[in-house]
Formats: C-alpha cells, sequence, structure tokens
C-alpha cells in the first residue's frame, strides 16, 4: 500500500511540472472529423489496404522466425556470460531505435525492417526460452542413461516437455512483431504504419479507419490464421512478398563506414582524445540528454499510474460475474482494441487531435499498457470467480471485496514488471516529435550524427536497466510472486 | 562385490535420511527393500545407483516417478534407455525417423508387457499403470545384468505383478529392487532388507526372515 501511495503522489506532484498543453489547438472540430470518418469506415482503397496488411504481417512473420531461430540457438547457452552480454545488449535497444539505426546502416528495405525486429526478438527469445529450459521437469533428465551426450539428453528429455509453452510464447511475441510491424511503418517502411500517416495527412480518415479495423481483426483472430501446420507457408508467403519490395541502392561499403567512422564519437574521430570527448559530452548533456530524461521519467511516473488505474478498474470489466455477459463481451472488445493497437499508434493518434506535448504519450501509454494488464487479471479473476462461496457478492460488490483484494498483489506485480517497458516505449515515441530522449536520437540520425545517438541509446539502456533493478527490487521486497515474460504470453 | 556401503550416513542436502547403513551387494544377488513410506528405500537405492554409475556398471534404472517424456510416444520412451550407447547424430535422427530394425526390437519388449497396441501413444495419454510398464519397458531394452528399481509395479494388478517380476529375474542376474507387496518380495528376492525409521533393521538371506520381522517393520 504504501509503495503505491507513493508512486501516486509522485505522479501527482509531476503533474503540474509535465507539459500537457494542448498547444492552442482547438481540438473540437479535428475531432468531430475525425469521429465522423471512423463511423464511417470506407473499404474502397482495398488494394492499397491488402497490400499494406499482408506486408505487415509478413515483416513480423519473417522476422519473429528469424529471431526465434537465433534465440533458440542461444537459449542453452544462456548461462554463460557472452551469450548472455550480447542477449542484453540485443534487448535494450527498442525494435524502432534498431530500424532507425538499420535504414542508415544498410539503407530502407525489407532487410533493414526484418533485422530490427529479429535482432532484438532473438534477444528476448534466447531468455525466455532459457527460463522456459531451466523450468522444465528434472525427472526425465535424472532418469536418462548417465553417458547419455548432452545433446541427445536436451533433445529427448528436455524439448519434449517445453514444446507447447515454446511455441505459446512464440506466438505472443508474433503479436508484438505485429504491432512492431505497424510501427516501422511511420519511420518509412511500407508497413500498415506509413499507410496510416499518409491517410492521415490526406485527411482521409475513413481509409484509415478501414485500415485500423482490418488490423484489430487481423491481431483478434491471431490464433485461428496462425496454426503451427500453417507457419511454414505463411514464412514462405512472407519472404516472398518482401523479396518482391524495392529498395533504393545503398553506397559500398556502407555498414562498414557506420560501424568504423559514424559511431565514433566526433571529438574521437577528429583526432581530439579524452580533451575533446568531455566537452562534447558535457554540451550534449546539458542541451539533449538532461531535458529529454527528464521528460521521458516525467512522463513514465504519470503514464505508469495511469495504467494503474485503468488496469485496476478495467479487469472487472471482463469478469461475467462483475459486469454480466453483455458486459464482458463489451469489456473484451474494449481490451482487445487498446490492447492490439500499438501504443506508439495510439500516441500517434492522439497527437493529430491535442498537438505535440506529453499529453497523447501519457494517455497512449496508460491506455494500452493498462489494457494488457487488466486483461491478464481479468483472466485471472476469472480463474478465481468459480472457486468462490455460494453466497459471494455479486456485480461491482464482487469487484470490490473478493477480486481485489485476491489480485491487488498480482496487480503490483504487472505494474512494476512493465514500468521498465512503459519508460523504453515512452523514450521512443520521442520520434513523434515529443521531447522524450527518441527524439534527441531521431534528430541526431537525420543529420547522420550517429555518434550521439549512439551515446543516447546506451543512456536509455543504462536507465531501464536502473528501472528494472528498482522493480525487481521492490517486488522481492513485497514478496509478490514473480512475473515472467511467459506470463504475459498465455493469452 | 557390485557396491558396498560401510556406516554411511545418507540424505538430501543437509537433511539425513539413514544413518549407519552398512551392505554389500554382491553379482547374483537379487535384494529386495521393505519398509513403510518414509523409511528410506529411495534413498539407499540412490546411494547404491550412484556408487554404480560411478564405476562405470550398465544400470538400468527404474525411479518411482518413471521419470519419462509424457509429450513423447511410448516407443521413443524406451529407446531412451538406450540414449548413452550413440552419439548425438544418430539419437537426433531417430528422433525423426525410427529405423525398422530398432522398432522390432522394441516391440519385443513391448509385448510381454501388454503394451503393444500402445507403441505410438503419446505418454500422456496412457494409464497410470501404462505408464509404469513403460518405464519398466525402458529398463528392459536398456538391458545389462544390473536392475535398480523403486516400487517397480505399484500400479499393476497383483497377476501382471507376478509376472513382470519373473520377467526381471529372468533378465537381471543382479538386481536392487524396493516393493511394498511381501508376497511378491519373498518370491522374488534371493536376499530381503528391512529399513524402519532411517535404520536398517534386518538384512538376511530371503528363507530365514520371519514373517513377524516383517510385521514389526510396520507395526
Amino acid at each position: 500500500m504504501r509503495v503505491t501511495t507513493l508512486f501516486v503522489a509522485l505522479a501527482l506532484i509531476l503533474l503540474p511540472v509535465a507539459d500537457l498543453s494542448t498547444a492552442g489547438h482547438d481540438p473540437w472540430p479535428l475531432l468531430g472529423r475525425m469521429l465522423a470518418g471512423f463511423a464511417r469506415p470506407d473499404f474502397a482503397a482495398v488494394e492499397t489496404l491488402a497490400h499494406a496488411l499482408s506486408l505487415t504481417v509478413a515483416f513480423a512473420v519473417a522476422a519473429v522466425a528469424l529471431g526465434a531461430a537465433a534465440g533458440f540457438a542461444m537459449a542453452p547457452f544462456y548461462d554463460r556470460w557472452p551469450v548472455r552480454a550480447l542477449c542484453i545488449a540485443l534487448r535494450s535497444i527498442h525494435e524502432i531505435f534498431w530500424a532507425l539505426l538499420l535504414i542508415q546502416a544498410i539503407g530502407i528495405g525489407a532487410p533493414a525492417g526484418v533485422l530490427a525486429l529479429a535482432l532484438p526478438y532473438a534477444g528476448i527469445f534466447a531468455k525466455i526460452y532459457a527460463e522456459q529450459i531451466e523450468e522444465a521437469d528434472p525427472r526425465p533428465r535424472h532418469a536418462l542413461p548417465p553417458g547419455t551426450d548432452a545433446i541427445s539428453r536436451y533433445l529427448y528429455a528436455c524439448l519434449p516437455l517445453i514444446r507447447a509453452p515454446m511455441a505459446g510464447y512464440t506466438l505472443y511475441r508474433l503479436e508484438c512483431g505485429m504491432r512492431a510491424s505497424v510501427v516501422i511503418g511511420f519511420i518509412g517502411l511500407p508497413t500498415l504504419g506509413f499507410q496510416l500517416d499518409s491517410f492521415f495527412r490526406k485527411g482521409d480518415y475513413g481509409a484509415a479507419s478501414a485500415i485500423l479495423i482490418c488490423y484489430v481483426v487481423l491481431i483478434a483472430t491471431i490464433r485461428l490464421w496462425m496454426r503451427p501446420k500453417l507457419a511454414p507457408l505463411w514464412l514462405a508467403l512472407s519472404v516472398v512478398l518482401l523479396a518482391r519490395i524495392d529498395a533504393p541502392p545503398m553506397g559500398e561499403g556502407a555498414v562498414w563506414r557506420l560501424l568504423s567512422e559514424d559511431m565514433i564519437p566526433a571529438p574521437l574521430r577528429a583526432g581530439e582524445g579524452l580533451a575533446g570527448l568531455i566537452p562534447w559530452l558535457r554540451e550534449m548533456t546539458l542541451t539533449e540528454i538532461l531535458p529529454g530524461l527528464w521528460n521521458t521519467l516525467i512522463a513514465t511516473q504519470i503514464a505508469l499510474v495511469l495504467t494503474g488505474a485503468i488496469a485496476f478498474l478495467g479487469f472487472g470489466l471482463t469478469v461475467a460475474a462483475v459486469t454480466g455477459r453483455v458486459g464482458r463481451l463489451a469489456g473484451h472488445l474494449g481490451l482487445v482494441v487498446l490492447r492490439s493497437l500499438p501504443e506508439y499508434m495510439l500516441a500517434y493518434l492522439f497527437l493529430q487531435i491535442l498537438g505535440p506535448s506529453l499529453l497523447p504519450a501519457i494517455l497512449a501509454l496508460g491506455l494500452h499498457n493498462g489494457a494488457i494488464i487488466a486483461h491478464l487479471l481479468g483472466r485471472e479473476a476469472a480463474a478465481v470467480t468459480p472457486v468462490l462461496r455460494a453466497d459471494a457478492p455479486r456485480g461491482w460488490s464482487l469487484w470490490g471485496w473478493e477480486l481485489v483484494p485476491r489480485l491487488f498483489g498480482r496487480f503490483l506485480a504487472l505494474c512494476l514488471y512493465r514500468w521498465e517497458i512503459i519508460l523504453r516505449e515512452t523514450a521512443v515515441m520521442g520520434i513523434l516529435g515529443i521531447a522524450t530522449l527518441g527524439f534527441f536520437i531521431d534528430s541526431a540520425l537525420a543529420e547522420l550524427r550517429i555518434d550521439r545517438s549512439v551515446v543516447m541509446l546506451v543512456v536509455i539502456a543504462l536507465l531501464s536497466a536502473g528501472i528494472d533493478a528498482i522493480s525487481r527490487h521492490l517486488r522481492r521486497r513485497m514478496k509478490l510472486r514473480p512475473v515472467t515474460g511467459a506470463d504475459c504470453a498465455a493469452v | 562385490m557390485k557396491a558396498r556401503l560401510d556406516g554411511a550416513e545418507l540424505g538430501y542436502g543437509a537433511a539425513t535420511v539413514l544413518r549407519d547403513v552398512s551392505l554389500t551387494l554382491q553379482e547374483g544377488e537379487r535384494v529386495v527393500l521393505l519398509g513403510p513410506s518414509g523409511a528410506g528405500k529411495t534413498t539407499l537405492l540412490a546411494a547404491i545407483h550412484a556408487q554404480l554409475i560411478a564405476r562405470d556398471e550398465r544400470v538400468a534404472l527404474v525411479p518411482q516417478d518413471h521419470g519419462l517424456v509424457p509429450q513423447m510416444s511410448l516407443r521413443r520412451n524406451v529407446y531412451m534407455g538406450r540414449l548413452d550407447d550413440h552419439g548425438a547424430v544418430r539419437n537426433l535422427a531417430r528422433l525423426i525417423y525410427l529405423p525398422r530394425g530398432l522398432r522390432d526390437q522394441i516391440a519385443a519388449v513391448l509385448a510381454p508387457l501388454g503394451l503393444s497396441d500402445h507403441a505410438t501413444s503419446p505418454v500422456e495419454a496412457l494409464s497410470g499403470g501404462q505408464r509404469q510398464r513403460t518405464a519398466l519397458a525402458r529398463a528392459l531394452f536398456r538391458g545389462g545384468g544390473m536392475l535398480i528399481a523403486d516400487e517397480p509395479v505399484s500400479a499393476v494388478d497383483a497377476m501382471q505383478a507376478a509376472e513382470i517380476m519373473a520377467l526381471l529375474s529372468a533378465r537381471f542376474t543382479t538386481a536392487m529392487i524396493a516393493l511394498h507387496d511381501v508376497a511378491l518380495a519373498r518370491s522374488f528376492a534371493t536376499r530381503i532388507i528391512g529399513l524402519r525409521d532411517g535404520r536398517i533393521r534386518f538384512d538376511a538371506a530371503a528363507d530365514r526372515v520371519t514373517d513377524a520381522q516383517i510385521a514389526r517393520l510396520y507395526g
């Protein structure tokens, strides 16, 4: 309870400091036009729509397949430090930043998009698969003849045990991949985000609405079309589709130049040594890192509390005993929509309406993450309700008296678990023009000052490692049941 | 001599389960461990097994929890008894395709255990008794002269249990088995060890152990 109060109080203190202005925007007329457009989805641009959707799926499928294969290969060796360090490094950079970097390195094309998702996912898959290997029932392993080699041991007595959870997690990652695939469209790759952006620029809200509806349906039905047996087919189709994307040619040796020159801090490149490096770092810290950091942290803290509030009030919506059958259906629908739309895309929508400030970012993060936690809690609540006594209350009294007390620990654990995720997403939203760290990374990259962006990426990695450490510490001190990545997967 | 304990203290981690254990296991002996649950039978079996392994003996093992892979077919679970006879590449290939010759060998092991109809069923689809017989099939398929088994017939009916024990004594020259069925123990064993409260209460040739001695273990 103390921790909750602390977090809420901190957010309330930060509220007046945060830039939440609507920047002289009068959002109402625009909102009216948008809503009118959304109410009348326009499926006329079928071809563009199908193309953008199929490429969105193709990027996600190819990247998840590649990342899963690499992670699968690394997982058995995850306890060795070089593998672990590589995976942490891969994971610590967000998909979108990978995309921005890769576009610089290998040009805007299918490989950049696929790798942008596959590289961080390889690190995540390696970690989760390694956890699943570790948690596998040890008894079949112990019953093996003692001289059995390690590979046979793994293939016979471990892999069959964890195949189902592995497949489950991979499917969940595909869902994440679909969201990330949309978002890389906003920085120029030919996925749904790109199409959505151009529809918005033209004010064609009907077409934008159509594209959003198709996308939500696609995500909601993922379990129907993504079957293990069909996976090779989807993968082959994805590769064919991606191979047909035209990419502008890149100069020879662009990758090497990026690694050997562009990424080296400018003063070192110019041979000024440490004497040049310190003023360079100080200048960047004062003008970009500190302001970016400040805004990132403010937005993160407020968004975290908003996430908590939405999850706390929202999880009851999906429990039939609280809201009734119709209410439950509506609750599910609302949460599915908010969960499927990536926070970046939500922020983009809010930004159109509210203008650039921290407000769109906070709203988007709160709604999306709140919906995810509400969904997970709702599932646990649904598992609790049948075992309650026959004379248990119903409706919102059930929520308040039976569910909240039982699930509050879980609720806190999930919020703290997503704290770091919220931080990373907040940083990324800078690319939309909101003054978080991503804004400065994006502008440094646009000016081809790769060295500066690398420093800021390191800052974000350190910051998220710090938040992660605090979050773990808090969860341990409050003796909360640990949340694993796989917990969120079993949707 | 196959294995020997001399005044040993045995247990899991820091907790001692068995105190002051001295015994020698000779080639050709069929030893049955009797005693109430918690007496230390499993611990004693584990200690003897570890010693045999350390001497590179080929031991067929039937753990109490069977150690099967539920998601895999019965047949492949049986094959796992010989994983250490082959390298990783061959084992991987057999995970994908089990050659005819091996399938026949496994079928020969399954027939007397009454498992022939289930060779391709996943173990998780089998009944408790069938799973136990699968674990026994793995031990029989592994072969060798030595068997360590922990309650290997607890989940099959009395008739079958007697048949299986006869099969085991025909296939393995030396064995150490924990049982709870006294009649079965008497018909199978050449030597019986009685355990209670973490100590060996008696250790003698099967025909010299009296019913009163056994009754005191459980009383």
